[in-house]
């Protein structure tokens, strides 16, 4: 948070329709992450419009954010960001928890979810007792369990190999292929093709925007 | 905010955050802890100075003739100065207004025999109001009477231990026991809260020992009980008049600190409560550090509680926490376990307080206690004050955007 200002985003304009899986490319400093971050209400633009399921978001106080959050977003980040001394399946029953949802049915729906993963019977699990791919698939469980509008994913396999990176991405096509919106940020050529829709970014502008034929990543699993 | 929900939550939190929770609990507890002993040794010391006093009455004046130091009205110095009947009179006559009783007291140590069993013990030649001083209590038969002063009795009353040692288990009371060479009959036997000696202790008619030692008028010591209604004003009066008028008796110079020594139990009361009162308000302040020594742990502790779990709060804020929840956690976290911890170092600090009874009695604390209201009202503080420091950094925790929350490491 240095005293010098820098325009990372110089006009982006693109719609994402329901159902898409979109994949964000560029190089390191192209702000795909600062979209992703705008996008997921973690950071705010400093002009320009963005509306979700056409709800304007704009002016945000904390609260508000974080119920928007709750309610429409899930995310999957990098380093996983797992609460450490929880175990797998209370993770996962975190944001349900937030949306005062009552403990028995919470579990059940983690549950759910962990088994949507693949990862039933690691649920008492703590994270530290799971491998990098097991951890990614826990917070992409956490991002669906609130049942959001969209999943963000934010280099989803940036800490993966690429055997467990390609099990990730399957794990996303399969809950794209349910219905979901998800966004993904990646600078790996390989990911951004596992998607429908590529939106290259260089130095803060989109440079390209084109439908790929998407390839599956079972192929190589 | 305090649904079954939220405290699991908290619940699961502690248990997997044993050495965190350890330490600001220990800090709260210690600190309470201290505060309950400290103040309990306070009241203890007040105690002990009050105990000081209790076995005798405290509105006597004992009157101890010493030797001169100086010369006055072509007296030599170092002589010295008796006592006799005629100031026991002087001093009813002169100062009936302020007098209750006036009582002689003459000390002799002597050779006691009852059968085979004999004792040196204190004997002790009062009149019959020297009850009042000692506050001596009866077991049975009774004190001396005016009756007994005035025809010279040969009457003893004897003190709990003496009548244990000389008689065992036989009754002594209208037995006759033989004090240095004269008979006496036992017509009582007393107890006394001050203890052994006071207990091996026997009273007889001040008459009778003059008697005894030639028909004599010396008197030793002159103890005076004062009408309580004069106050503590009255009494000092009393005691600087009473001096000056002793003084001209018996021609010693007003300047002279040995010939004569009045000990005036109110004004010793009153100074030993001053000196416990300061005592207690001495560590009365040291136990207030105590407290903001423990509010200052424990605000530490909330800060870098907040600071290591700024990353778990920026994970929790992104998946929907709203700063209201995340206030919500840290505060009730803290406070449920300044709340624990605090009355558990409260009722620790009770229980030893009250397992140490008399054990400190040589140190000057008798029966050590705190008050409830004052320990609880020291652990509210503590625990009101623990919320407010942890609210400080659990707001500012709220506030940081998720993003640099989560950049944290």
């Amino acid at each position: 948070m240095g005293s010098n200002s820098l325009h990372v985003l110089k006009g982006i304009n693109f719609t994402a329709e329901s159902g898409e899986l979109v994949a964000i490319m560029g190089s390191s400093g192209s702000g795909k992450s600062t979209l992703l971050n705008i996008l997921g209400m973690l950071d705010e633009a400093d002009s320009g419009d963005y509306t979700l399921d056409g709800v304007p978001i704009k002016n945000l106080n904390e609260t508000k954010a974080a119920k928007y959050r709750n309610k429409f977003l899930g995310f999957v980040f990098q380093s996983f960001n797992l609460i450490n001394y929880k175990s797998a399946l209370e993770n996962v029953a975190l944001p349900l928890y937030y949306q005062r949802i009552p403990r028995k049915e919470r579990q059940e729906r983690a549950m759910k979810y962990l088994e949507q993963v693949g990862l039933k019977e690691w649920a008492t699990h703590l994270p530290n007792e799971l491998s990098g791919g097991q951890k990614q698939r826990v917070a992409i469980a956490r991002a669906m369990a609130a049942e959001p509008k969209v999943l963000l994913a934010d280099e989803p396999t940036g800490a993966l190999d690429s055997t467990t990176s390609y099990e990730v991405m399957d794990l996303l096509q399969k809950i794209n292929d349910l219905g979901n919106t998800i966004l993904v940020v990646t600078h790996e050529d390989d990911i951004a093709h596992m998607c429908k829709r590529i939106i290259y970014l260089k130095d803060g502008v989109i440079v390209k925007d084109e439908k790929v034929e998407q390839v599956r990543a079972s192929e190589y699993v | 905010m305090f649904s079954r929900d939220n405290w699991k939550e908290i619940f699961e939190t502690i248990q997997k955050n044993k050495l965190r929770t350890f330490l600001s609990g220990f800090t709260v507890a210690l600190g309470i802890l201290i505060f309950v002993v400290l103040f309990g040794f306070g009241n203890g010391l007040i105690n002990t100075f009050d105990e000081f006093f209790s076995d005798d009455a405290t509105n006597t004046f004992f009157i101890f003739p010493g030797r001169t130091s100086m010369p006055y009205k072509g007296y030599k110095s170092n002589r010295q100065i008796e006592f006799d009947n005629s100031d026991l009179a002087d001093i009813k006559k002169n100062f009936a207004m302020f007098t209750q009783y006036v009582s002689p007291r003459i000390d002799r140590n002597k050779l006691v025999k009852y059968k085979n069993e004999s004792n040196n013990y204190d004997t002790r030649a009062v009149s019959s109001a020297y009850q009042y001083a000692e506050k001596t209590i009866m077991m049975k038969g009774r004190y001396l009477n005016r009756e007994d002063i005035k025809n010279k009795t040969k009457y003893v009353v004897i003190g709990r231990l003496v009548e244990q040692d000389l008689f065992g288990a036989e009754e002594s009371v209208g037995k006759y026991i033989d004090v240095a060479g004269s008979v006496f009959k036992v017509i009582g036997v007393f107890q006394d809260d001050a203890g052994d000696d006071e207990e091996r202790r026997m009273y007889l008619p001040y008459t009778t020992r003059q008697l005894i030692e030639k028909n004599t008028d010396k008197i030793n010591q002159i103890v005076i009980g004062f009408k309580p209604e004069i106050g503590y004003a009255g009494a000092m009066a009393f005691d600087t008049s009473l001096d000056k008028f002793l003084r001209d008796k018996k021609y010693i110079s007003p300047k002279d600190q040995n010939g004569i020594y009045i000990r005036n139990v109110a004004d010793q009361l009153k100074q030993n409560q001053q000196f416990a009162g300061v005592l207690q308000m001495i560590v009365g302040l040291v136990a207030f550090g105590t407290i903001i020594a423990g509010i200052i742990g424990i605000s530490n502790i909330m800060v870098f509680v907040v600071k290591e779990r700024t990353k778990e709060l920026g994970i929790r804020k992104a998946i929907g926490a709203t700063p209201k929840a995340i206030i919500g956690t840290i505060l009730l976290e803290s406070v449920f376990i300044t709340t624990i911890s605090g009355l558990g170092g409260m009722l620790i600090g009770i229980a030893i307080l009250s397992s140490l009874g008399e054990k400190l009695s040589d140190y000057f604390i008798t029966n050590p206690y705190i008050n409830l209201g004052a320990a609880i009202f020291a652990t509210a503080v503590l625990i009101i004050f623990g919320a407010l420091a942890g609210y400080i950094p659990a707001r500012r925790a709220a506030r940081i955007k998720p993003i640099v929350a989560l950049r944290d490491d």
